[in-house]
């Protein structure tokens, strides 16, 4: 088995519509909670991981600029991970197309964590 | 590994309503849609986190607290760019006094607050049907879709609607004040008849979807008591209002049968009624009884109230109830009311004085898009033997059948009166009041 991270990506527009109304927020809630109990009865998920803060800074170059950013109003930005086990990136991808946030306009990336091990 | 628990039902849609109302009250009405971008904001907060890390064991207090602290933020950012609440324009100014004030508002003002965007939402320039959706859509939490599909209306009519409503609010200097007794007294009518309307949508509905109807009815019902919690609200006829909705709400359950199909009141399982809720309504029926005023809402409930004290359909005393009928005529001569007073007196003194009562209501053509008018008439006619008319109305109520459980209800009374057929229950009936 390999591990792979999935990132929860969307727009800040997708991440609204999403919430929509009290009642759709409750029902992606429900959702999510669902997935994420299924991945952990399935044995399939290795850490529930953490959400993140849609806003932060970057910083970047040898003068290490700080900046504010990502640009959370524009820009697709990561809302949180998790650590999922699979046999291959196949089936990790086949586990990511359950994950709600797709109803919603938003994109899972998974990627494979590179092990020490050959 | 640890997995969220369950998030009470409805949880966001009543949080929704109540943080709100309080920061309406603490932004100004005028700046209603801020105050509903802070509670979406909270939403999206708590949808992140306690996706992850499980909800809290108070999620109310969470969204609160959450709630408040994006709306420090705001005031600390727009305190001098934006006007606020006049009340609260002095606290606001400073730093000492802003995180007291909010504070405040946020611990002190709840119920007051839930009162006070009710009051505003029955805003007079508002048509009747406006202002119910405003309520629903404010202070019940409901989305644009779900209140444009509790009144069967389109999402993007209903959007519209309510966002000029939403104007109209917002240009109100501030929002409706409880501290004075005779804008309270002058204003709770309408509110009163709001809920009643917002109930009524719930329990006679033409929505196919049971399930929606029941919320809508507990909606009204929590807001009512809303009123009931407060001195210059708790009136009589605020107490006359929830007996109504509590002995009608009582009878939810048996509206239905194990088919989903509608069973008129006389053929209900009246051990499927619920008790703790007649209880109640009989309780405040009684409270209803303090003053000398005597509203619609007094009559109704002690009809619905003389229903749910009878054991039985036949046992019901029906002279009692077309007594309440003529009252109630009186207080609000209508025709449905008229209507009701038939079908009870042809419980009593059979189909033929109902079709004679029928005839004899004024404004009839008034109630000729309602299906359970035809379906009454047909009833009565069917059990005086005359097949073919029957038929004639069957048909008619059902083409204004609103809705599948009503179009099969319908459908079975009208094989009933297939000539070839033994008289069904419903023909057997006509003699046995």
């Amino acid at each position: 088995m390999s591990e792979f991270a999935l990132l929860y990506r969307s727009t800040q527009e997708a991440h609204r519509e999403a919430m929509g109304s009290p009642e759709k927020a409750q029902q992606s809630m429900t959702r999510w909670r669902a997935w994420f109990k299924e991945m952990t009865d399935k044995g399939q998920l290795k850490s529930i991981g953490q959400p993140l803060e849609r806003v932060g800074s970057v910083v970047a170059g040898k003068k290490k600029t700080v900046t504010d950013g990502p640009y959370a109003e524009t820009k697709d930005v990561i809302g949180g991970f998790s650590i999922i086990e699979a046999r291959d990136l196949e089936q990790a991808s086949k586990i990511a197309s359950g994950c709600p946030i797709l109803e919603f306009g938003g994109s899972v990336e998974v990627r494979p964590v590179l092990q020490l091990g050959v | 590994m640890d997995v969220p628990e369950d998030v009470p039902e409805h949880l966001f849609r009543h949080e929704a309503g109540r943080l709100v109302a309080i920061l309406a009250r603490l932004f100004g009405i005028h700046n209603l849609a801020l105050a509903e971008d802070v509670v979406q904001d909270a939403f999206c907060r708590a949808l992140e986190t306690w996706k992850f890390h499980g909800v809290p064991a108070n999620p109310s207090a969470w969204l609160m607290r959450t709630a408040k602290n994006r709306a420090l933020d705001v005031l600390r950012r727009e305190g001098t760019a934006r006007r606020f609440a006049p009340e609260l324009e002095r606290d606001l100014e400073s730093e000492w006094t802003l995180a007291p004030a909010v504070d405040e508002a946020f611990a002190a003002g709840l119920d007051d607050a839930q009162l006070r965007m009710m009051f505003s939402c029955i805003h007079p320039r508002l048509p009747e049907e406006t202002q119910v959706a405003l309520v629903l859509h404010l202070l019940c939490g409901f989305g644009i879709d779900e209140t444009a599909a509790a009144f069967l209306k389109g999402p993007a009519a209903m959007q519209k609607r309510i966002a000029r409503a939403k104007k109209t609010l917002a240009a109100s200097k501030r929002l409706f004040d409880l501290g004075g007794p005779a804008e309270v007294a002058a204003r709770l009518p309408a509110v009163l008849r709001a809920l009643y309307l917002l109930f009524n949508e719930g329990y006679h509905g033409a929505s196919p979807q049971a399930a929606v109807r029941a919320e809508l009815c507990e909606e009204a019902l929590r807001l009512v008591y809303l009123l009931l919690e407060h001195r210059l609200t708790a009136t009589p006829a605020a107490h006359a209002l929830a007996a109504l909705m509590n002995l009608h709400g009582a009878r939810l359950p048996g509206r239905l049968d194990a088919q989903g199909n509608l069973l008129v009141l006389v053929d209900q399982d009246r051990s499927r009624w619920d008790a703790a809720r007649i209880a109640e309504g009989l309780r405040q029926l009684e409270l209803s009884a303090a003053g000398a005023g005597l509203t619609a809402y007094h009559v109704e409930s002690a009809i619905a109230a003389v229903h749910a004290r009878a054991p039985s359909a036949g046992q019901t005393d029906w002279d009692e109830i077309v007594s309440l009928y003529d009252l109630l005529l009186r207080i609000e001569p209508s025709p449905v009311v008229a209507f009701n007073r038939a079908v009870a007196l042809a419980q009593r003194f059979g189909p033929a004085r109902g079709l004679e009562e029928i005839a004899r209501i004024k404004d009839r053509k008034r109630l000729e898009d309602y299906p359970f008018y035809y379906a009454a008439v047909a009833e009565f006619e069917l059990r005086l033997g005359r097949q073919a008319e029957a038929r004639g109305s069957f048909a008619e109520a059902l083409r204004l059948a609103r809705n599948p459980a009503e179009r099969r209800f319908l459908q079975e009374k009208m094989r009933s009166t297939r000539p070839f057929r033994s008289p069904g229950p419903a023909a057997a009936r006509g003699g046995s009041r």
